[in-house]
Formats: structure tokens, sequence, C-alpha cells
């Protein structure tokens, strides 16, 4: 068993969804590679090189890789993706990008989001928006896995000292095809989303994007990330990259809060593995109660900026 | 230009799904079907270029049993002009035609229909791998523009605002291209009563997928299909103070 574990990065610094990956990884051996491509990568591919359970870091440090075109990538990984049994990346929208065009290069059909490791060939996953789980087995000679990565515990950044190994990228350059313009990133100092131990929601009963600031005030209080519902997103009150939800992020924290969200099956998929789920609506009867730890009937108008005073 | 929508049959975004009880698959029998949300948002992202005079002509595929082509009539009643049902004895949800097997039946069907532009949904929501729009891209050696929020095209380049975990990113790509839609591309439209009845009208052609040439055995084998854990539900709390109270002491979270 030889692993391959995609980085994903920022060029300045590793992600913690890799860190996911490589506990899946380690599910099935402990011969593991990690691939850094960017640009500029030295400071990740050193992370990388001290995070636990890591055998060897490979970079591959030329232009083309600076924004993870998939167009650029996947072709220079599917010349040596023979080597190895598994190719495993975070089931983030990087992730999610870039293994289905590498997997279609290899002939091999990928297994998406798979929260669980049963074998070598074998895995689960969750299909019809979390509402059953299958258990799949690959006749592939090189499995293609995307990793949930709240389904695997991160390793820790400490303890390892894989050898670096510079990859030949002197035949790599710049496709013709896609070409980056920019991006727009939310600026937060909250913790990550995905990443969070405790997440504040609202839902569209917060009624507007000024009214929205009660859950970041809360949030802010408990140290928290924000989330939001897809009816919140839609409705303009809170940013797309806040969705929690089966198409949005699925996270699973140690607290989840849950304010004016009623509890779409699509919005549980996306947080009902949460440790402790609270949930404040006015509504009695929303579904979001069938799955809360703790509910509170409450006016959120009221509930929310008294549970802010109160902390 | 002309434009290929890929669109799925799958159950309705409103249905609770029931697992079979041999653990096979989904019970499908007698359930509300409906044309994947992802797909609907790429026939009406489709449809408003070629109201903007950018496309001409919209061609909807879909792969399945006879019955799919009830959601190529109601993609042709949203706006496509002609539809092309592949027809396959195999399940499209779980256990049969799977998302490498799909792209390998689009790029039979793109080679011959020589479209400018691909718009698909990013997933569908029975299998949600999110897959076949990337695989197809790969095959096809064309670029890829997933998760779009946002589709400009000018000058046979599409500038395409894209969905990504920090927020939002754009990049361009020269076509012909594979656009995946996701959720805030668009609002589609209810098709008119009239534009449905039009829509019975249009052509559609039927393929049967064997004389496509293309090996759509499945590479995974599903063993089993079962609930997922259920989280049973907790107790009421009377106050905030109760609230807190329990975060702190019981379950001792903050």
């Amino acid at each position: 068993m030889s692993i391959l574990i995609i980085a994903e990065h920022t060029n300045a610094t590793l992600r913690p969804s890799t860190l996911n990956a490589i506990t899946a990884g380690q599910k099935l051996g402990s011969d593991i590679s990690v691939l850094v491509a960017g640009k500029n990568i030295s400071s990740v591919t050193d992370a990388v090189s001290k995070c636990a359970g890591v055998a060897k870091v490979l970079a591959a440090d030329t232009a083309a890789f600076e924004h993870h075109l998939p167009e650029n990538m996947a072709p220079f990984i599917a010349v040596f993706a023979k080597n190895y049994s598994h190719i495993i990346v975070p089931a983030t929208a990087f992730g999610k990008n870039l293994l289905p065009r590498l997997a279609a290069l290899l002939d091999s059909q990928m297994v998406s989001d798979v929260i669980e490791i049963l074998a070598p060939d074998t895995s689960k996953r969750p299909v019809y928006a979390g509402n059953a789980i299958g258990t799949f087995q690959s006749t592939d000679p090189i499995k293609l896995l995307s990793v949930r990565t709240t389904a695997f515990d991160a390793v820790a950044l400490s303890g390892g000292v894989a050898s670096i190994e510079n990859l030949d990228v002197s035949g790599v350059s710049a496709s013709s095809q896609s070409q980056f313009v920019g991006a727009e990133l939310t600026q937060s100092a909250r913790p990550e989303l995905t990443a969070a131990k405790i997440i504040v929601s609202g839902g569209r009963a917060l009624g507007s994007s000024e009214n929205f600031a009660i859950i970041d005030k809360l949030a802010d209080k408990l140290g928290a990330a924000v989330g939001a519902s897809r009816a919140a997103v839609d409705a303009g009150y809170a940013p797309n990259d806040y969705q929690v939800g089966q198409t949005g992020k699925i996270v699973a924290p140690s607290l989840y809060v849950a304010v004016g969200i009623s509890g779409a099956i699509q919005h549980l998929a996306g947080m009902k593995d949460s440790k402790i789920i609270v949930a404040i609506n006015k509504d009695p009867d929303a579904p979001i109660f069938q799955v809360a730890d703790y509910g509170l009937v409450a006016d959120l108008f009221e509930a929310v900026p008294e549970f802010t005073t109160k902390l | 230009m002309k434009i290929f929508v890929p669109v799925k049959r799958a159950v309705d975004y409103n249905v609770k799904i029931r697992i079979k009880a041999d653990q096979s698959g989904v019970e499908l029998t007698n359930v509300k079907m409906s044309i994947n949300p992802f797909d609907e948002i790429a026939i009406e992202e489709a449809v408003r270029l070629k109201e903007k005079g950018i496309a001409t002509e919209i061609v909807v595929v879909t792969i399945g049993a006879p019955v799919a082509q009830d959601v190529l009539r109601t993609a042709m009643a949203i706006g496509a002009d002609r539809g092309i049902l592949v027809t396959t004895p195999l399940a499209t949800d779980l256990g049969g035609l799977e998302p490498l097997a799909v792209a390998k039946i689009l790029k039979k069907l793109i080679e011959k229909e020589n479209p400018n532009l691909v718009i698909m949904g990013k997933q569908s929501i029975d299998d949600d791998s999110n897959q076949t729009g990337q695989m197809l891209a790969a095959l096809m050696g064309w670029p890829q523009a997933t998760f779009a929020s946002k589709v400009e095209i000018a000058a046979n380049v599409a500038t395409v605002t894209r969905e990504i975990d920090g927020g939002l990113e754009t990049i361009s790509t020269p076509l012909p291209t594979i656009i995946t839609t996701d959720l805030r591309l668009n609002t589609p439209r209810y098709a008119s009563l009239p534009n449905i009845m039009k829509a019975k009208q249009k052509p559609l052609e039927t393929i049967d997928a064997t004389t496509l040439g293309v090996d759509t055995t499945p590479r995974l084998k599903m063993l089993a299909l079962t609930d997922p854990p259920k989280r049973k539900g907790g107790i009421k709390v009377a106050s905030i103070d109760d609230l807190i109270d329990k975060l702190k002491n019981e379950a001792k979270v903050i």
C-alpha cells in the first residue's frame, strides 16, 4: 500500500483539511507521501514534513500550479499516479475540483466524500443528502478518494521527520486553458467554519443582514465561527461561504448553535454530526428540535442578546 | 453558439427517501421524480444565454430508462430546443451507471454534436458525487469552470465566478468549455402552460447506450445501503440561564 495525499494549501500556509486527509491515509497504511503543488511553497513543504505520519513530501514548485488549476495539475499528477495504490484529497472545493479530473485521466471511478475506510478497497460514503450511507468496494487498480474532513481527526503538526523531494517540473507549462482572474475571500478574524470548535448559525428568521449581527456578536463571545442556512444565504443575510448543508459546508464542531433555523434535511445533512446541537427557535414544532440536544423555544431577538450578555 | 446541457432525472428534492429492506438501494417505485435541481439551474442559464443572443441552440440530454424523457420535455418547456435520450437499463442513482461512464457517454455525444459550451449541474442530489463535469472536461481535454455562481460570455471566452471555501474565485476559460452550476447562479423559471404544450412538439431523439461503444460496467460494487446513525432528540430548556448551565456543567462544551 502506497498512499499519495494531495495537500490543500495557500502557497504560504498548509490548510487544516490536509491534516484530516493524512489521517484517512493512515487507515490504509504507513507509506504516506504528500504532494505539495504550488508556487513558492517552501513554508508549506516544511510544515508538511513535520506532520505526524508523513513519510515523504513531494514538492512541485512552479508558477503553473500557483492557483491549483486542475487543467495544469491533473496531467502532471497522472504521470506518476501509478506509483500509488491510493490517492486522497480532502473533499473541499479544492479536492472536488481536482480529483475527478485526475480520476478520468487515470480511468478510475473515484469515491467522493468518504466518511469511513473499512478495507483498502472498501469505504463508506453518505448519499441522498446524508439520508443513506452506502458501502462501496472499488475494483480499480488505483483507488481515488475524496474524504470528508469532519470524519477524520487531524494529525499533529509536529512529530514528523519526512524527507522533502523536489519533483522535476521543467516540463510543466501553464495551459492555455483556464486562467485565474481573481478571488474575493471573506476576511474574518473568526475561526474557519470547517475547523471551528464552536459554530453559531443563523437562518431565515433573522430577517435581514443587519439583524444577522446578533449572530456575529454571540459567535465572537463564544470564539465561534459563523454559519448560515441556505435560506439565509439565498435571502442575502449572509455570504455564500457561510452556508452549512448538503451543498454547502459539512461541519462537525463540539457545539453547534442553530438560531432561527427550521432544520430542513439539506441543512441537517451538513451539521448533524456535531457533538452538541443547540436550537433556538420560536416554533416548537421546528424539525431542528428533533436533532437538538438542547432546545429553547423563544424569540431569537430576545434570547440571543441575552445569551451573549450572560456568557 | 450551441449549448449542450446534460440533465439527470432524480428523486424529487422534497421526497423523504426509503431504503429497501435488502439494503440494495433506495425505493423508487411510485416516488416523485424531477430534474436534478442543479441541472434545472443549468438549463435556465443556457436559456438566458439564448435570450441574450449569445446562444443559438440548446440541446438537452439525459441518460436513463425511457421514462427519463419526461425531464427532457420539462427542459424543453423551459426553453431547450431539442432533446436526446440515451437509454440504459442500469440504475442511475446508485450501484449502476457511474459518473465516469456518464462522462464517456457524454463525450461520444459531444463529438457528434460539436457544442461550444456544456453547462451542467455540479452534482446530482441522489448519489451526490460531484464528479461528472470535471471528468467530462478531462476526457474532452477541455477546461472546466466548476461551482459557478456567475457566468459571462464574450468574444469566445467564459468568465466564471466560482464558489470556493473561503469565498469566491474568478477564472476565465476559452470556449469550448464545461461549466458546472452552483445554487446561486440563477433562479430557474417555471415553465408556462403554452410552453409545456409547445415542448411536446420539439424533436426528441432516442439512442440506445449500447450502440455508443462505451463500457458502462460499474467499477464500484455497492455492498450495502443503510440508514445513517440516528441522532436522538434531547431536551427542551426553559431559559437562557438553564441553557448556559447545561452547556457548562452537563455537556461541558463552553
